[in-house]
């Protein structure tokens, strides 16, 4: 059974990995893009780039009108209520620094802020950092033996003091979905603001935001098989409302005066100079793709690629996962065998996996590990990319054992 | 310039070399002659920063020549460790300065091992080297 992807030949890269002998098994780190995506980037540039927002001519009204489709694509991907609440950005990352900056006013000294001990970076140090900023306490919640954060820790910590709880929903190194719903609900309790770094979650699955109740999403699409250089942040209407303006310059202004100035609520107060026009116009592309696949079917592939993954490592001597992960990515450590030496001949071998510390260097401290390999799959991935990496792995372990 | 004695063995062990697999077990012997350090000097003082590996560096000059002892916990490391400190053996700090690694890697057949994608911290090695062979000329 080599469980080929139906949708594999949509995506160009392929052929050019084939060609080179390559395995791509990284797509937590970046997805392919399908073809619709690439027409989509030419389409705009070859069809007459424009500015968008700011002119009267025929090209900027095109301009304006796919980039603002976009942002309603978008919308609709998250059933958000409303194109206004999503903020373009550049990435995940940024989304959450405007979120760092755009609250702070929020804060006072003694505050508390909670976050997960998985975090990737991108959802620790904006918060560390604003901690430190105004005196504030950053709780880290601690995780339970299968590495979730814990309820009944999380429920002790989460308290008055805490004012924003940003958390993961699906974590990048151990590949299990968060309990986002009871911990929203803890820090609802608490009036505090709630932030959900979706930048892996958004990837598998469709999830509604207004069933899931958090005031601020965010993810990018280079992940979402759309381009880089493009995040989304959404937020609830009247969480929006509460952020302050961080960036400065381009249409987000509204009134301007050599000595003061007013600027526009979000979305487009959010967006300071010309946006990436071209990217937000190819992640509706790549949300258009999408939407035409059979979700179900999709999610059926990634699971029996996931399950043959996990089965295929459990018949190594010596290897151990991270964690027993739910969807999509394996995370884990050979032994006696130092990851960066596997890492190094699987690379030899043309095979394309993350290693190190996957930008979670606390995590990975708190689990005793230096680093740690990780395979990822997308739903171009197949039975026989994993057959390469199974049959390269052994060769590698071979040499050094 | 004329190469020290480890660094021509080496050149001629990795010139030969005709594939991934045969390089790769030949860097496994070669970390296998790194001077061993000893567990006091496997501290952060002689860390090596901007390796995703840990690296310790060592360096001690005898009449103006630099001998350099390094270790690492990986083993292929070790391997490119033990290559690169064959070429700077017994080096001045003005030869040192003028070392180019990557012409060094490119005649053993590593290139790829330079390249900016590459987190072992090669270049952050030399780096060091230039640094302490620097600072001392300083005192």
């Amino acid at each position: 059974m080599s469980l080929p992807s139906p949708w594999r030949a949509d995506f160009p890269a392929f052929a050019a990995f084939g060609r080179d002998c390559q395995t791509y098994l990284d797509s937590a780190a970046t997805a392919q893009k399908p073809q619709a995506v690439l027409d989509a980037l030419l389409g705009y540039y070859a069809g007459g780039a424009a500015n968008v927002h700011r002119a009267q001519h025929a090209p900027g009204e095109r301009a304006t009108l796919a980039f603002e489709g976009a942002r309603a694509k978008v919308a609709a991907w998250l059933n958000a209520d409303s194109a206004e609440q999503i903020v373009f950005t550049r990435s995940a990352t940024e989304s959450i620094n405007l979120l760092a900056y755009g609250l702070e006013h929020l804060f006072a000294a003694g505050d508390q802020i909670a976050v997960g001990a998985l975090e990737h970076h991108a959802n620790l140090l904006p918060w560390q950092q604003l901690a430190q900023r105004r005196g504030l306490e950053l709780v880290v919640l601690p995780l339970d033996a299968a590495g979730d954060i814990d309820l009944e820790q999380a429920e002790r910590l989460i308290g008055p003091r805490t004012r924003l709880l940003a958390v993961s929903q699906l974590s990048n190194v151990l590949g299990r979905w968060q309990p986002l719903e009871a911990l929203l609900a803890l820090a609802r309790a608490q009036g505090a603001l709630s932030v959900v770094d979706g930048a892996q979650g958004v990837v598998h699955g469709r999830h509604d935001l207004q069933a899931l109740a958090c005031d601020f999403y965010v993810f990018s699409a280079h992940k979402l098989y759309g381009p880089d250089g493009i995040g989304v942040l959404y937020g609830r209407p009247l969480a929006l409302e509460r952020l302050r303006h961080w960036q400065f310059g381009g249409e987000m202004v509204q009134q301007a005066d050599y000595h003061s100035a007013r600027f526009r609520p979000a979305p487009l107060g959010f967006e300071a100079g010309t946006p990436a026009i071209g990217p937000a116009i190819a992640l509706g592309a790549a949300l258009d793709y999408l939407d035409g696949l059979d979700g179900e079917a999709v999610a059926a592939h990634e699971a029996a690629l996931h399950a043959r993954l996990l089965a295929g490592l459990r018949a190594f001597d010596g290897l151990q996962l991270l964690a027993e992960p739910h969807t999509a990515l394996a995370s884990f450590v050979v032994e006696g065998v130092h990851n960066a030496d596997l890492a190094q001949l699987l690379g030899e071998q043309g095979i394309a996996v993350r290693a190190g510390q996957h930008c979670a260097m606390p995590l990975l401290r708190c689990l005793g590990r230096t680093g740690a390999l990780r395979v990822s799959l997308g739903l171009y991935s197949e039975g026989d990319d994993l057959e390469r990496f199974f049959a390269a792995l052994h060769h590698a372990l071979a040499l050094l054992r | 310039m004329n190469l020290p004695a480890a660094a021509c063995e080496a050149l001629e062990a990795f010139a030969q070399c005709p594939g991934w697999e045969q390089r790769a077990r030949l860097l496994l012997q070669w970390g296998e002659r790194l001077e061993p350090l000893g567990d006091e000097e496997r501290c952060e003082a002689h860390r090596v920063h901007g390796c995703e590996s840990q690296v310790w560096l060592l360096g001690e000059r005898q009449d103006g020549r630099w001998h350099f002892r390094a270790g690492s916990d990986a083993r292929l490391l070790r391997g490119l460790l033990a290559v690169l400190l064959a070429r700077v053996e017994g080096l001045t700090a003005e030869e040192l300065q003028a070392v180019d690694l990557p012409d060094w890697f490119a005649r053993l057949g590593l290139s790829r091992q330079l390249s900016p994608s590459r987190s072992n911290g090669l270049n952050a090695v030399l780096q060091r080297m230039r640094e302490l062979a620097g600072q001392d000329r300083a005192c």
